[in-house]
């Protein structure tokens, strides 16, 4: 896979789009509790509807993320695991015909470490679509956009609610697959609604960006979920989502699997 | 790889370190303290404050102090210490945080929030706020607040709430994410103090900046004390800022020699040091590229030192550069090497240092013998170790040392 067109994110987005429908793109924290039980929910996921979902490679020193996905990230990390083996589990998922868009959120001092080329080449190779990586703002991101592109991964760039207005079309510009507008000024975590004013400006977005546009940190629930899909071409749930994974990591893989399958169906309810 | 040439010449880059690898939250802010700190140091009455709040409350220009005793013990260099332990509040930190106090009420913003590994800065932050009547709080690690609790109480008294922090090693590192992360949500009315020269741009430049006071000044005293520059400078590194302080302003004069003294720690093996330039490499972590202790998957690493105000895992991009340009070297003191360097200049001189300086102390006891008697080591006494007191008891007490 060498060419954005073909890159199953950004098809998955081109057909809801024909289809004139919006998507819930849930996010996991990868290996959470461990990496079958990631494996077990992005496959239930994808039964469910689910086209395009968010793996969280857990890194040290998350500083966008509140205490839900922290603790995730803390524990998964306490047990050893690292990056390569989310990458593995990745492309056994896709072994076993795992269709869905995937982007993985990373930290840059991940990316760095590996090597850029080298970690945007195990990406590839193992089947992620996209990444995204909070910590590498348009400024500093030229590098990996560019490799990114030649590898058809997608790069998806975050517009903040204090992101100037010329400043969101330049990152919208840049953006592949689609653009994620971070819909408070803060960490994430889960809250009950969203400002008229986050909405108001993502349909100000619409009007300049034929990008996807995504809208996440805070999302929560089924309501937000219709709310944010007025306006935008998904909604990202990310707290709410490991929230419930923390409450049940003690089932048996599969009815854990079933069980937060359960609450994506619900937040799936009002798009599909 | 990014390499030197790419960044050499970018705004915010020192060689390829530096950078703002940060949320795009916080762009926003970083831009508009640039563009203030830019026109903040152009206009002649924003230094004339900071020169007055100097002077008027932290008590500069601070001493140059000839050792006499510890010199002839030693039979080597001359040893000289820049008495930053003087300064009000009892260290550097107070250069950087009334500049940037000032720069806040610029901004016209009515909180500050800072991190604080030994208290020292969190201190410095908590008094300028009280001056200037910001809302202030501050971030520790809760096995900082244990080990600096008079600290705590000194930053309390002062109005400032001090925020315990108990996630990853309860130390600097992770104040450090959770005031970034207070920053995220709080960023339109509150200003964010890093008290050091880590983090984005403009923080290293401008904190190294707020700093350099400590060299321009000591530059000054050794020409009228001695006629000449000191042939080498020794100074403890943490995030760097006490380092950078005093060596920026004699950075063009070659003649110069430069130590930097990381945390040795327990011993030099992952995990149970702080020697980020030493032992580490480059990386990413808190906003800009320089190097740090980080596993082959770019976790950081867990550190140690005695000393909180070291216990750090990454150094200021400035620093690595001077380093890869051979410009510093770098070394490390071990913990039970700090402690006994306290104990050698407070007995000699009646001075005791915090645990941080005490291993620049450590270094230049190290290094006078092995120079002519001629020649003049100036060693940055970036601060006091009544803050230390506590936790050197009980380290004495344990190791049977009878005070
Ligand atoms: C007295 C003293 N010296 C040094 C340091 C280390 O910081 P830096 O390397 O930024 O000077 C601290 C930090 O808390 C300190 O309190």
């Amino acid at each position: 896979m060498n060419d954005l067109k073909t890159n199953r994110l950004v098809q998955a987005f081109a057909e809801l789009r024909a289809a004139g429908k919006k998507t819930l793109v849930p996010f996991l924290t990868a290996g959470y509790p461990d990496l079958a039980g990631t494996r077990a929910m992005l496959e239930d996921f994808e039964a469910r509807g689910v086209r395009v979902a968010e793996l969280g490679i857990p890194f040290s020193d998350p500083i966008a993320d509140g205490p839900v996905i922290q603790s995730s990230y803390t524990e998964v990390l306490a047990s050893g695991q690292r990056t390569d083996q989310v990458l593995e589990m990745v492309r056994e998922y896709r072994e076993g015909g795992g269709k869905l868009g995937l982007a993985a959120m990373v930290s840059y001092s991940i990316v760095f470490r590996h090597g850029v080329q080298r970690f945007l080449d195990q990406c590839s190779q193992a089947g992620v679509d996209a990444v995204l990586i909070p910590d590498l703002p348009l400024n500093e991101a030229g590098e990996v956009e560019k490799l990114a592109r030649s590898r058809g991964l997608a790069n998806v760039m975050l517009i903040a609610p204090t992101t100037q207005p010329p400043r969101r079309l330049e990152i919208a510009r840049h953006s592949t697959g689609f653009v994620y507008y971070v819909s408070i000024a803060g960490i994430t975590g889960e809250r009950d609604r969203l400002s008229e004013a986050t909405l108001a400006a993502v349909a100000e977005l619409r009007t300049h960006v034929d990008l996807p546009i995504c809208v996440g940190f805070g999302v929560s629930n089924p309501a937000t979920v219709a709310e944010v899909c007025r306006v935008a071409d998904g909604a990202i749930v990310g707290s709410a989502i490991v929230h419930r994974i923390q409450q049940h990591k003690d089932l048996p893989p599969a009815e854990l699997a079933a069980r937060i399958g359960a609450f994506v169906s619900e937040l799936l309810a009002p798009v599909l | 790889m990014t390499t030197a040439s790419d960044n050499a010449t970018r705004a915010g880059y020192f060689g390829p370190y530096g950078g703002q690898y940060v949320p795009e939250t916080l762009m926003a802010a970083l831009e508009q303290l640039s563009a203030e700190y830019d026109k903040a140091m152009g206009d002649p009455g924003f230094r004339g404050d900071l020169d007055r709040c100097y002077r008027e409350i932290a008590g500069r220009p601070s001493e140059l102090y000839f050792c006499r005793r510890l010199t002839e013990a030693l039979g080597g260099a001359k040893i000289y210490l820049k008495r930053e332990d003087m300064n009000h509040t009892g260290a550097h930190k107070i250069n950087n945080t009334l500049g940037q106090a000032l720069l806040t009420l610029r901004m016209g913003k009515k909180r500050v929030i800072a991190e604080t590994g030994a208290g020292q800065h969190g201190v410095a932050t908590a008094m300028a706020a009280a001056v200037f009547g910001l809302d202030c709080d501050v971030y520790m690690g809760t096995e900082d607040i244990r080990r600096q609790s008079l600290n705590v109480f000194r930053m309390r008294l002062m109005g400032a709430r001090v925020i315990g922090v108990s996630s990853g090693q309860c130390t600097l590192k992770d104040a450090l994410n959770e005031a970034m992360r207070d920053w995220m949500g709080s960023v339109e009315h509150t200003h964010y103090i890093i008290g050091t020269v880590a983090g984005p741009h403009p923080f290293p430049a401008m904190v190294r900046e707020f700093q350099s006071c400590i060299g321009r000044e000591a530059r000054k005293q050794m020409l009228s004390a001695e006629g000449r520059l000191p042939d080498l400078i020794v100074a403890c590194v943490g995030g760097g800022s006490n380092a950078a302080g005093i060596f920026a302003p004699m950075i063009a004069d070659a003649s110069v020699r430069m130590i930097g003294v990381e945390a040795g720690g327990r011993s030099l093996n992952l995990g149970d040091h702080a020697a980020s330039l030493s032992l580490g490499r480059p990386g990413v972590l808190h906003g800009s590229l320089s190097y740090i202790l980080q596993d082959a998957d770019g976790q950081t690493a867990d550190v140690h030192s005695v000393s909180a105000g070291l216990d750090y895992p990454g150094v200021g991009p400035e620093l690595a550069y001077w380093k890869d340009i051979g410009r510093v070297g770098y070394t490390t003191c071990g913990d039970d090497e700090a402690i006994d360097a306290v104990v050698t200049l407070s007995r000699a001189e009646g001075i005791i240092p915090a645990l941080e300086s005490a291993h620049a102390v450590a270094e230049a006891i190290k290094q006078a013998p092995k120079m002519k008697k001629g020649q003049i080591l100036l060693v940055n006494l970036s601060g006091r170790g009544d803050k230390d007191c506590n936790e050197i008891a009980s380290i004495l007490e344990r190791k049977g040392v009878k005070i």
